[in-house]
């Protein structure tokens, strides 16, 4: 008996020693990515922030790597955002209101869903490369500003269709029977009941969709949203650059001193990044009402 | 919805001095609405149509069976040749050192996180991940060239400046947080029931993760895997930074090689005219990789409905 208790004891030991190590590596494994971010972000700030200057800024794009600046970038990106996030925003919220309110249960209702399940897996080139063929040649918008804001519009359409759907699907049937009972029209239902319970919900998923577009390089390289700008767009048909390009172009180049400034250009991407995001968690805090 | 509709036209019928307005956006607004729930399938046609024609216009210059079994490709030096496996096998590198990376990790991490980690340490986590998840692919780029790629050359000094190894690296880590949260997603799902029954036979913890957990949720952590997959092979700027623009049909990761993706960014920076050979290229290699992670996320969603573990 005690010679059975002996080794079941022992084997229980070998078993939680086990248990142990595997924690440990699991743990490990777990703080690969936490490592991975905080080397990257010390090294962009070790890299980047000695040309952290107002120049930055101010100049444009240049040769000179000290004369260099990303103006027409930061200026580009905006004008891109004003663009694509009104056209998403529509598109995406219009879209999402529809299939989970009006849609009938039908083939072409599952046709779209199965179509947008599928956009959202396409890569991001193959998008450059429809807005390459469909805005640049066939509409004949040239390589302007108005094409790749129309081609990162449905870059985002899919991530905002999907988390508008959700926010929309958990405002509770309760709410909607209420505002039929009161005499309400489905589109006064829609507009005065359902769209305010969820429009925290859709405004944070659109806000984490628009910051994927700002920090999207691949389609734009197709749309030939070109490296070199030295001047602001004057409309919307005009060429452009935007931020991940301009860090695209000093990364391609293999002098230190543009390095440098890709380091510093990524500190300002990341920066209006993090700005977005703590937007969108702040609206989803302030004005997510209790349901 | 038959009653609601009669509700509404009962309504109407009742107060007509309001209801002119209303009735209007009652009518305007769901075919507005319809409108713009189909500019995702004309999206979709959009990508399919654009990339067929020109593949096809491609393909009656270029021999279709050259192209898919060629082992050479220059499409910018004459003499042209087109044989995709190059970029093919270029980007199949890169995805497989991706995989090694971000699978073990991922799932490591999504084990940790649902089966071992206090709820505090969890909170802080994974946030952290949805960070990583959201930093843009040029700034893993920067991260390739200016930290994995000097590691790299440290270690195997015959390692070029540009190699698949360190993309392929920053690649797998790029798809760590993707890998872990929907692998995790799947393991929240397994009843807590199931892990209490294993409890009570006296398993610890490491073997109720592996024997009990794993399994049930292995159709999630498949399809994660998969979808992983996909997304690597259609990652474009890591790879145009860190693996070079050499099409090479070599194994050897610390070569430069060229994927699908980089050919794709290397032609359309240049200045190539509309209507040549290299042009009709892009649309071919593009239809490529639409119709190989096309395949791959349908995979991804038969395996996650069809192996699913009811409970």
């Amino acid at each position: 008996m005690s010679i059975f208790q002996d080794a079941n004891r022992k084997q229980i030991a070998g078993r939680r020693s086990i248990d142990v190590m595997l924690h440990m590596l699991f743990l490990l494994a777990t703080s690969v990515g936490i490592i991975a971010l905080s080397v990257l972000i010390i090294d962009i700030i070790i890299d980047g922030t000695a040309r952290l200057q107002p120049e930055l800024f101010q100049n444009f794009p240049s040769r000179k790597a000290d004369q260099a600046g990303m103006k027409s970038a930061i200026v580009g990106s905006i004008y891109m955002l004003c663009i694509m996030a009104p056209v998403s925003f529509i598109f995406g919220v219009g879209a999402a209101i529809y299939l989970e309110e009006y849609a009938p249960k039908n083939w072409l209702t599952k046709l779209i869903q199965i179509n947008i399940s599928t956009l959202a897996g396409v890569p991001s080139i193959v998008y450059g490369i429809l807005g390459l063929a469909l805005f640049v040649r066939m509409f004949g918008m040239g390589k302007s500003l108005l094409a790749g804001s129309l081609t990162m519009a449905l870059l985002v359409l899919p991530i905002i269709i999907v988390s508008a759907q959700e926010a929309i699907r958990a405002v509770p049937r309760s709410r909607r029977d209420a505002s039929f009972a009161l005499g309400a029209t489905k589109w006064q239902t829609v507009a005065r009941s359902v769209l305010p319970s969820s429009i925290a919900g859709i405004l944070t998923g659109c806000i984490l969709a628009f910051s994927r577009a700002i920090g999207e390089t691949a389609p734009l390289v197709m749309i030939g949203a070109l490296t070199y700008v030295a001047f602001l767009p004057d409309g919307i048909l005009d060429s452009f650059t935007v931020m991940p390009i301009q860090i695209y172009n000093w990364l391609s180049r293999p002098q230190a001193d543009f390095q440098e400034l890709a380091a510093s250009g990524i500190i300002v991407l990341l920066a209006v990044l993090l700005l977005m995001n703590i937007s969108a968690v702040f609206i989803r805090n302030k004005y997510s009402k209790k349901i | 919805m038959p009653i609601k509709e009669q509700l509404v036209s009962i309504n109407q019928e009742a107060s007509p001095f309001k209801n002119k307005k209303r009735s209007l956006m009652n009518i305007f607004m769901p075919k507005f609405l319809f409108i713009c729930a189909l500019v995702s399938i004309l999206t979709t046609e959009g990508i399919v149509i654009t990339l067929t024609t020109e593949t096809v216009s491609f393909f009656q210059k270029v021999n279709i069976g050259q192209f898919l079994t060629g082992t050479k490709w220059s499409p910018l030096i004459e003499p042209h040749q087109f044989g995709i496996l190059p970029l093919l096998f270029g980007t199949l590198m890169i995805t497989l050192i991706a995989i090694l990376v971000a699978v073990p990790i991922g799932l490591a991490s999504a084990i940790y996180l649902s089966e071992y980690a206090p709820d505090k340490v969890r909170r802080v986590v994974k946030p952290i991940l949805e960070v990583l998840a959201g930093i843009p692919t040029i700034v893993y780029g920067y991260f390739a060239i200016s930290i994995i790629t000097p590691i790299i050359q440290l270690i195997f000094p015959s390692a070029g400046v540009f190699n698949a190894l360190s993309a392929g690296i920053v690649v797998g880590i790029m798809i760590i947080p993707m890998v872990s949260s929907l692998s995790e997603d799947a393991m929240s799902a397994v009843p807590r029931s199931l892990r209490d029954g294993a409890y009570a036979l006296g398993a610890t913890r490491f073997e109720v993760a592996l024997k009990i957990v794993v399994p049930a949720a292995f159709s999630g952590i498949v399809s994660s895997a998969v979808l992983a997959f996909s997304r690597a092979i259609g990652e474009t700027m890591i790879v145009t930074l860190a693996a070079g623009s050499t099409p090479n049909l070599t194994f050897n990761p610390l070569d430069s090689i060229q994927t699908m993706t980089a050919y794709i960014v290397q032609v359309s920076l240049g200045d190539t005219p509309h209507g040549s050979l290299a042009y009709g290229s892009i649309f071919a290699v593009g239809m490529t990789l639409f119709i190989i992670t096309f395949l791959l996320n349908l995979l991804a969603n038969y395996i996650a409905r069809k192996y699913r573990e009811e409970y």
